[in-house]
């Protein structure tokens, strides 16, 4: 589904990601860890299509298309979907005309008639049943004062009603209470599909105790320097990043 | 010789004619107001580059160069089917059409019960009550402290005259549509309105201001509006004219004690328009507030003056103006607020909000506070700005087109304003135009 090489890319000339390599199939869910600053929302973003960032080299190929070609609603209409990790409050944008736009491109996008406003009600009770969000938050502005914990469910209930086939969610569970964490992982799982793939980053083998992920990478210095199973990240949980650390700089060394 | 001799001799001579077509009426304490008024725009004319109010809208060349040698009609053949798109159909009101400055009641049509509002055309008025209409006109607005208002004044005739009894709620709004039909050719108009509002009365009075035709068109409307004690009044202006239109708009305001003004400005046509928004609050608790709102594409050339004159103690104001500058357009705010040496503890609250679409475009912002009292809450901002890059993105990154992306956010800027008034359909209308204008412009 999505296919990454040698992906390098630097902000204001400075070099960010330099080398990623990185193949998600259908039916996966892959873990990106690392230590702050290592480049993993920077990765995010390239493939999200966040113009501030160049590409300097690699590829990106997502259901055979070059991703990296595409503009940034033209990968989300593709099927990509990026939960921010810091999703940005827009005043006077009301949640469900915003909602109702970007559905009604995207389908437009595939060939699919607009949906009407009595079927577009009816998608947005169900999905917010699925993440439990609250009807007075969408009856507001964009995120505008919306808590932490309200952004990030928000971004996983924009997540169901798009129904992406590849999902990056940029530690979605930073913020989160524990009954929220639990709530909005459970949305997550119930919105896998053998048809569409998972990308989640996060510090926390917490998250991975409901969202299980089929591949652990650590990404450190804009390079994935170690993949593993589940089981890396209960390791790192354990030991913390110094061991690979040590290990990604001497092999440079 | 001033570049602008030639159209103040037009205009004077558009006077003597004037004069001369009043025959019999010419006399009595309304033409004793005008002759006066002639005088002092005789000796003044237009405002000098150099004037400090009209620093940024050469007012007078811009009329040189539109108006100076035209052959000046009032004629238009506009009928009920030709003006039917501009009414609000969709509002329960009173709408009064007039055209290149004169009513036309065939065309318009009253609602409200006469127990509630009178509304007459401002020359029937002064013949059935000459002192009260002179008085009025005279104490409201001194023709000394501006061209406009001078040259206004001298050819004062024809315009609205309202007058809400003490304690009348007036129900339906009353919507003034002034349309400049230029298609004849060349045409000024000089409306003047005189709104009289009685203690603890409501009302609320849109002015809608709309042009059709090819030549140039010049509306130098004046509008005068005295709020009783209690009084609430809430007042739109709402200016959709076309390129070739000049307009001067101005509205002077005076409110008594516990009364509430409102006035909501949206811009969003006309080649040059000049607003001047006066309020002066003669007593103690009053609340004034100003909203703006101004669109701008092509060359147009909007400017805001607002003052607002704190004169007694416990009183405030609100100013939120707003607007957006695409192309080679000009924005221009100046907002006064005077808070008086008496005018203890008032709270006077100014902002401006700009968003340049282009690097040709340009706004020239001044806030003005002078301060004599000392226990006061004043605050004032101005921030000029671009488009969120940031919230583009968020758009995108959800499927929704750069350009949905874009007017999704100037609407949301825009809409700010017009989201408070209170009356839907109206709120309604308003948004359609602006929404019209985003798909034009974007
Ligand atoms: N706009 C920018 N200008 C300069 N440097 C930037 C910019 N954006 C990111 N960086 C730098 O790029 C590096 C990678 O940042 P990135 O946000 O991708 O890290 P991260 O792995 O997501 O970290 P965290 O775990 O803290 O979220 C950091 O050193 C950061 O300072
Ligand atoms: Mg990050």
């Amino acid at each position: 589904m999505l296919s990454i090489n040698n992906l390098q890319a630097s902000i204001n000339g400075e070099p960010i990601l330099k080398g990623i390599n990185l193949e998600v199939k259908a039916g996966e869910v892959h873990a990106i860890m690392g230590p702050n600053g290592s480049g993993k929302s920077t990765l995010a973003s390239v493939l999200a299509g966040r113009e501030e960032y160049e590409v300097t080299g690699g590829t990106a190929t997502f259901k055979g298309k070059d991703l990296l070609d595409l503009a940034p609603e033209d990968r989300a209409r593709e099927g990509v979907f990026l939960a921010f990790q810091y999703p940005i409050e827009i005043p006077g944008v009301s949640s469900t005309n915003f909602l109702k736009t970007a559905i009604n491109q995207v389908r437009e996008y595939r060939g699919q008639a607009p949906l009407d406003a009595v079927s577009f009600l009816k998608i947005v009770k169900e999905k917010m049943k699925l993440v439990e969000i609250d009807q007075s938050l969408l009856n507001r502005s964009l995120n505008e004062g919306f808590s932490g914990g309200e952004k990030k469910r928000n971004e996983i209930f924009q997540m169901a009603m798009l129904e992406p086939t590849l999902s990056i969610l940029d530690e979605t569970d930073s913020g989160l209470d524990i009954d929220a964490l639990r709530i909005v992982a459970n949305g997550v799982n119930k919105l896998k599909r053998p048809d569409n793939a998972t990308i989640v980053v996060t510090h926390y083998q917490r998250l991975l105790d409901y969202i299980v992920p089929d591949f652990v990478h650590v990404l450190y210095k804009g390079r994935i320097v170690k993949s593993g199973t589940k089981e890396l990240a209960l390791e790192l949980e354990e030991r913390g990043y110094d061991w690979i650390k040590e290990e990604a700089d001497n092999i440079k060394a | 010789m001033s570049t602008t001799t030639d159209i103040k001799s037009s205009f004077i001579s558009q006077y003597r004619e004037f004069e001369k077509s009043l025959n019999g009426s010419a006399k009595g304490p309304l033409h004793q107001l005008r002759k006066e008024a002639m005088g002092i725009f005789e000796e003044t004319g237009f405002p000098h580059a150099k004037n400090e109010e009209y620093k940024y809208s050469n007012i007078g060349k811009a009329l040189e160069k539109q108006l100076a040698g035209q052959a000046i009609t009032q004629a238009s053949s506009l009928d009920a089917a030709g003006v039917q798109p501009f009414l609000f159909d969709e509002l329960e009101a009173n709408q009064l059409v007039f055209i290149n400055g004169q009513y036309r009641p065939e065309l318009s049509s009253l609602i409200s019960n006469n127990s509630e509002v009178v509304i007459k055309e401002l020359s029937e008025a002064y013949q059935e009550q000459p002192e009260l209409v002179a008085n009025a006109l005279s104490k409201e607005a001194n023709p000394a402290t501006d061209a406009f208002l001078a040259l206004n004044t001298a050819f004062v005739q024809h315009g609205i005259f309202l007058h809400v009894p003490d304690k009348a709620v007036v129900s339906q709004p009353i919507v003034l549509h002034f349309i400049s039909d230029s298609s004849r050719g060349t045409t000024t108009s000089q409306p003047r309105n005189l709104f009289l509002i009685g203690k603890s009365a409501q009302i609320s009075v849109v002015e809608a201001f709309h042009s059709v035709g090819e030549q140039s068109s010049f509306t130098n409307i004046v509008t005068t509006i005295d709020v009783k004690e209690n009084a609430q009044v809430d007042y739109f202006k709402l200016q959709t004219e076309q390129d070739n239109s000049l307009q001067v708009n101005t509205t002077q305001v005076q409110q008594e004690a516990n009364s509430r003004f409102t006035a909501t400005t949206i811009t969003l046509g006309g080649g040059l328009v000049r607003n001047n928004l006066n309020i002066a609050q003669n007593a103690s608790n009053i609340e004034s507030n100003m909203f703006g709102l101004y669109f701008l594409h092509g060359k147009q050339h909007v400017d805001n003056h607002t003052v607002v004159d704190h004169r007694k103690p416990h009183c405030q104001s609100n100013e939120l103006y707003k607007g957006i500058m695409d192309d080679a357009s000009t924005g221009v705010f100046n907002g006064k607020i005077f808070v008086r040496q008496e005018a203890q503890k008032t709270n006077a609250f100014q902002s401006n909000k700009n968003i340049l679409l282009s690097d040709n475009a340009t706004i020239n912002t001044k806030p003005q506070l002078e301060i004599w009292a000392d226990d006061v809450k004043c605050s004032h901002g101005a921030t000029t700005g671009q488009i969120d890059e940031e919230q583009v993105f968020y758009l995108r990154a959800r499927g929704i087109s750069e350009e949905s992306a874009r007017a999704m956010l100037l609407y949301a800027f825009a809409a700010d304003i017009i989201d408070q008034i209170s009356i839907e359909p109206l709120k309604a209308r308003f948004l359609k135009f602006l929404s019209d204008k985003l798909q034009t412009q974007i």
